[in-house]
């Protein structure tokens, strides 16, 4: 029972960050029906960003705050992960629109190669790791010998992400570029021609994303203290079929599938093997997809003859 | 215009230095404590943001305007156009196919014993092993329209098929390379069969959950893969029964020829050699069959399928299981020829380049799927022997680690210049009067 | 004349999605060598009617059965229907229920086949192909499924030939024979559905359904239309079922008219008794029964 709620603890926290990554997945696939390759190395750039940012703040600047430093870091993160992306679709996915469907796809696996091999020439291949910040916890439940704790970081991940969800949601939902955005999910054509700007709002789009998965990789980096290279893939393939898990189009459904995929991960460590999670990840994903095609919250596809 | 130049150029540069400026400006170093600070280069970041605005520059002021007369051009010089395009579908086959198989002899000759080493084995092999795979896959995806991005899970059954086998029961290469097949076609069937009833892509994602699955019980069943140590001393093919060695039994003493390892060089590389043909040959004629037709029937209009009789679900598995065979028949030669074997020659990025060779050759596109390969393959291997750049860079640049940095950038490029790949056009299987190629923008790309 | 014997039945059918009652408890028998039309206002449900006949929809309730060959077969149908199989074939012909069937054995074994109201060619191959594709179910069996043909035998060319040949004969029927080799998606839009009449006719169809193949066709292609399918009637053994909206075409070709309204029948007879039948004429000018005469007096009919 102790090791099920600490896991449950450790799950959600794994879980907001799979959140985070899936909803740039889902907007994206949303709104030009594109599997966004690239996106799980963009939230690897954001981490090395945050990472470099945190370096400057700490090193050069020598702020003391870490709260304070953290929330610098963060905004740095998202803005600049936000360009990035922004420059990604105008560049490499933007000239494609509205041609063969698979060209944007291999465009951003060639994207995502680009990415990570960037990264591993501008920063070295060697992993990189930062002291751990915010050590404390509490205590939750103290039986015979195990702990079960969560962590000042777990707590951080958890507001942080429910508080930018908020926003997320707060702007999807009520304001006028949410509206472009569902119109464009509807029928790109209808809505140009009802005054919406297409492009604008896909780019928007793509910021967004960037903008979510900057704060998921924020937050990894300060939660495991640590990132390479290689980081964006794993993480990556887990958020897009946290994406699909919760019905690929989605938004509560990327937040629900992440949770999902993050106490799959989490649970199957502890019961079973760790060496078998991702197996544990990508079998739910297989049979959920098998037995209910369209994710967990996704619209059924009536097919039309 | 040189306004709206000036304009983008000022934008990427912005966009540039905003990425550059954490992310080449500044460099994370470890120092001796292990604790990490901050390095800077400021000129190599000028140097960088310099080129994105050139580049952007060019971009707008050459490129673009050029494409865009281009793109007005074309109508006129169509049937020209068609005509050459014809004339080099006939023509280059047979061309290429004479040079692929003198290409060793080709090799030997022009740079001998010790030169040829490389180019047959890093060049030759390597490409071929790609050509068969693209081929492979060129069914699922290029013919059935199933994007399938898992494929490397059958190069995985196939190799590591071989590699068991061999070791444990001492068979030789040619009795197990169709049983690797037909394993992995097995495989191909076993997880076919619930996920092809999906859409779009899901059919993509299950697929990729399904490789990388693959590759993880790889790592983790240690018992029987050895898991990240892979598996090695796997026994190597031989000349109806002579080994490739040194030894007084070996090919060169029986042959009276001093030892050399290019001797199983060009073994192996006329063993992928027919192994390709073999693939292309079969393609061909199964295009031309109703089961051919079939796939790409079901890649422009699955409903329309099924409305005249035919059983989608059994026309996909036989796409996804032929497709999985070759994957197999080549993975066991990657395991003969490598003579060791790991998870890590099975990751994502397998499958990735091996659709990336499919889609830029043109989906559908035997020729384009070769010529795609040699590019992608060729152009990376070559990467790595380009000592001119260490003369431009300086001694201490290193070839090999931009090779995937270009790599990727190229294929964005490439579907840029080219979105439906090298060759778009589709020639059709069967002709009344005249065989007319299908233009390209006519053919559908499958929902999967 | 005597009554041709019944070639598709279709009892108590309904289909709903969700809320929506697209088609509700119809019943119609559409008879060998005739021309039965499917007619009705927009959003009747006819196409509905027509993809829970073929497989595409299963119904909610209702059945629908198919009879080749011996009409006395007939009588098996209840049988049939308690046993819980999906058809009975005897050396002189067969009974099949077709909403048990899956799509594409409706098309291989009923012998229903269909064209579909939003063109669906294979655009990308060409028009021979499309043809042979058709052929698929014959020429699968003749290339020992693939694996003979892989070899070459000369069985599996002569099959091929055999089928050329047919394809051959419904292109010239068709007017398609000079565009053979062109790709289905560059033709224009009458031969293109032309092009998918002779693609069904390829399955050897015992029934042929057509989803409004004169839309968007000009007056000469229509009249060309109505001379194609009286072939196919007259000549090939094919009962025809069709939607149409367009009337001309109706009350010209067809043997017998069914008429839905919110996917209900309001009318079922010879084109003259629909034609003056007072409900179709309140379903097509959308006003209730007792408005009609007031109506027709305004629009001048
Ligand atoms: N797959 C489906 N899911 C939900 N509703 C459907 C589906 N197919 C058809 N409908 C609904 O059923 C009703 C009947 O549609 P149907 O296409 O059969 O009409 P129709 O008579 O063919 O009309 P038209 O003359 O416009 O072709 C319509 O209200 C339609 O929206
Ligand atoms: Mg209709």
């Amino acid at each position: 029972m102790d090791i099920f709620v600490q896991q449950l603890i450790n799950g959600i926290t794994l879980g907001s960050i799979y959140g985070l990554i899936a909803i740039g997945y889902t907007m994206v696939f949303g709104i030009i029906g594109m599997v966004n390759f690239a996106h799980g190395d963009v939230f690897m750039v954001s981490a090395f960003i945050a990472l470099i940012a945190f370096l400057v703040l700490t090193t050069w600047i020598g702020i003391g705050s870490v709260t304070l430093a953290l929330f610098i870091v963060l905004i740095v993160a998202m803005a600049l992960t936000a360009v990035l992306n922004w420059g990604i679709e105008r560049l490499a996915y933007r000239p494609l629109r509205g041609s063969f469907r698979l060209a944007p796809l291999i465009s951003a696996i060639g994207m995502s190669i680009f990415l990570s091999n960037f990264i591993q020439v501008a920063q070295g291949p060697r992993n990189k790791s930062i002291p751990p910040l915010l050590s404390g916890e509490f205590v939750l439940m103290d039986g015979g010998g195990y702990q079960v704790t969560l962590s000042y970081k777990q707590i951080m991940v958890w507001v942080v992400t429910a508080v930018l969800l908020a926003c997320f949601w707060w702007v999807v939902s009520r304001t006028a570029l949410g509206r472009a955005q569902r119109a464009c999910e509807q029928d790109q054509k209808m809505a140009a021609l009802l005054g919406v700007d297409v492009d604008r709002t896909i780019s928007i789009t793509f910021v967004i994303g960037a903008a979510l998965a900057a704060v998921a990789g924020t937050m990894y980096l300060m939660y495991y203290g640590v990132i390479s290279f290689a980081d964006g893939f794993t993480p990556g393939v887990k958020a897009f079929t946290a994406a699909v898990l919760g019905g690929i189009g989605s938004l509560p459904g990327a937040v629900i599938g992440g949770l999902l995929i993050g106490l799959v991960e989490t649970l199957w460590s502890a019961y079973f093997s760790i060496d078998y999670k991702d197996v544990a990840a990508f079998s739910i994903l297989a049979i959920v997809l098998i037995f209910l095609p369209q994710g967990l919250l996704g619209r059924p596809e009536v097919e039309k003859v | 215009m040189a306004l709206r130049a000036a304009r983008d150029a000022a934008i990427w540069g912005g966009v540039a230095l905003a990425v550059f400026v954490p992310l080449i400006g500044l460099q994370a170093v470890q120092d001796i404590r292990g604790e990490l600070r901050l390095d800077t280069r400021w000129p190599l970041l000028v140097v960088l943001v310099a080129m994105v605005v050139g580049g952007s520059l060019v971009n707008s002021l050459l490129i673009a305007p050029w494409r865009e007369r281009r793109g007005r051009r074309v109508p006129h010089e169509n049937a020209a156009l068609a005509r050459a395009a014809a004339a080099f579908g006939r023509w280059f086959p047979p061309f290429a196919v004479g040079f692929v198989i003198v290409f060793p002899f080709l090799a030997l000759w022009l740079t001998g014993m010790q030169g040829s080493v490389k180019w047959i084995d890093n060049f030759g092999i390597q490409i071929l092993i790609y050509v068969m795979l693209g081929f492979g896959l060129n069914i699922v995806v290029g013919l059935a329209g199933l994007l399938d991005l898992g494929y490397v899970a059958f190069y995985a059954v196939g190799a590591y098929a071989y590699a068991l086998l061999a070791k444990e029961f001492g068979f030789s290469f040619f009795t197990l390379l169709p049983l690797a097949g037909i394993l992995a076609a097995f495989w191909g069937i076993i997880l076919g069969f619930p996920v092809l009833r999906l859409r779009g892509d899901y059919l993509a994602i299950v697929t990729l959950a399904f490789g990388e699955i693959i590759r993880l019980v790889l790592i983790n069943w240690v018992p029987v893969t050895n898991g990240y140590a892979g598996i090695s001393g796997i026994p190597r093919p031989t000349f109806f029964g002579i080994p490739f060695n040194a030894s007084d039994e070996g090919f060169a003493a029986v042959f009276g020829l001093e030892f050399s390892p290019i001797y199983r060089g060009i073994f192996l590389y006329y063993i992928i050699l027919a192994l390709a043909l073999l693939t292309a040959f079969v393609t061909v004629r199964l295009r031309r069959l109703p089961i051919g037709r079939a796939w790409e029937a079901l890649r422009e209009d699955e409903i329309a399928c099924r409305s005249l009789g035919i059983d989608t679900t059994t026309t996909k598995l036989t796409a996804f299981a032929i497709g999985a065979m070759f994957g197999g028949f080549a993975g066991s030669f990657f395991a003969a020829r490598q003579g060791f074997i790991s998870p890590e020659s099975f990751t994502f990025m397998e499958s990735a380049t091996i659709v990336a060779i499919v889609v830029l050759g043109g989906m559908g596109s035997q020729i384009g799927v070769a010529v795609a390969a040699v590019a992608m393959i060729g152009g990376t291997e070559l990467l790595r022997e380009l000592d001119v750049l260490k003369e431009v860079f300086g001694r201490e640049f290193d070839p090999t680690q931009y090779r995937m940095l270009l790599f990727g950038f190229a294929m964005v490029l490439i579907m840029i210049w080219k979105p439906r790949g090298l060759i778009s056009s589709r020639a059709p299987s069967v002709f009344l009067k005249e065989r007319k190629a299908v233009a390209g923008s006519l053919v559908k790309e499958g929902h999967g | 004349m005597a009554v041709a014997p019944p070639l598709l039945r279709v009892e108590h059918l309904t289909m709903r999605f969700g809320g929506l009652v697209a088609v509700g408890d119809l019943g119609f028998t559409a008879r060998r060598g005739e021309i039965t039309a499917l007619i009705g206002p927009n959003g009747a449900g006819k196409t509905t009617v027509f993809n829970c006949i073929t497989g595409f929809y299963k119904p909610t309730e209702g059945r629908i059965a198919v009879v080749h060959g011996e009409a006395g077969l007939w009588d098996e149908l209840e049988a049939l229907t308690r046993r819980g199989d999906r058809h009975l074939t005897l050396a002189n012909g067969g009974l099949f229920l077709l909403e048990r069937m899956p799509d594409h054995l409706v098309s291989r074994q009923a012998k229903v086949a269909r064209t579909f109201q939003n063109i669906r060619l294979f655009s990308g191959m060409t028009v021979l192909e499309n043809l042979l594709v058709a052929q698929h179910a014959p020429l699968m069996l003749a290339s020992g499924f693939s694996l003979l043909g892989v070899l070459g035998v000369a069985s599996y060319r002569r099959a091929e030939r055999a089928a050329i040949d047919k394809a051959k004969h419904w292109l010239a029927l068709t007017g398609l024979l000079d565009r053979a080799d062109e790709p289905a998606g560059a033709l224009p839009y009458g031969a293109q559905r032309r092009l998918e009449i002779a693609r069904a006719m390829c399955t050897d169809p015992v029934l042929l359904c057509l989803d409004e193949p004169a839309a968007g066709l000009n007056p000469r292609e229509s009249a060309a239309l109505n001379e194609l399918i009286l072939t196919i009637r007259d000549r090939h053994a094919t009962s025809v079922l069709l939607i149409e909206h367009d009337m001309s075409v109706v009350m010209e070709i067809s043997d017998h008219v069914v008429v839905l309204d919110y996917g209900v029948k309001i009318a079922d007879g010879t084109p003259e008794e629909v034609r003056n039948d007072q409900k179709v004429i309140a379903a097509y000018l959308g006003v209730a029964d007792d408005e009609v005469e007031a109506v027709e007096a305004e629009v001048g009919l």
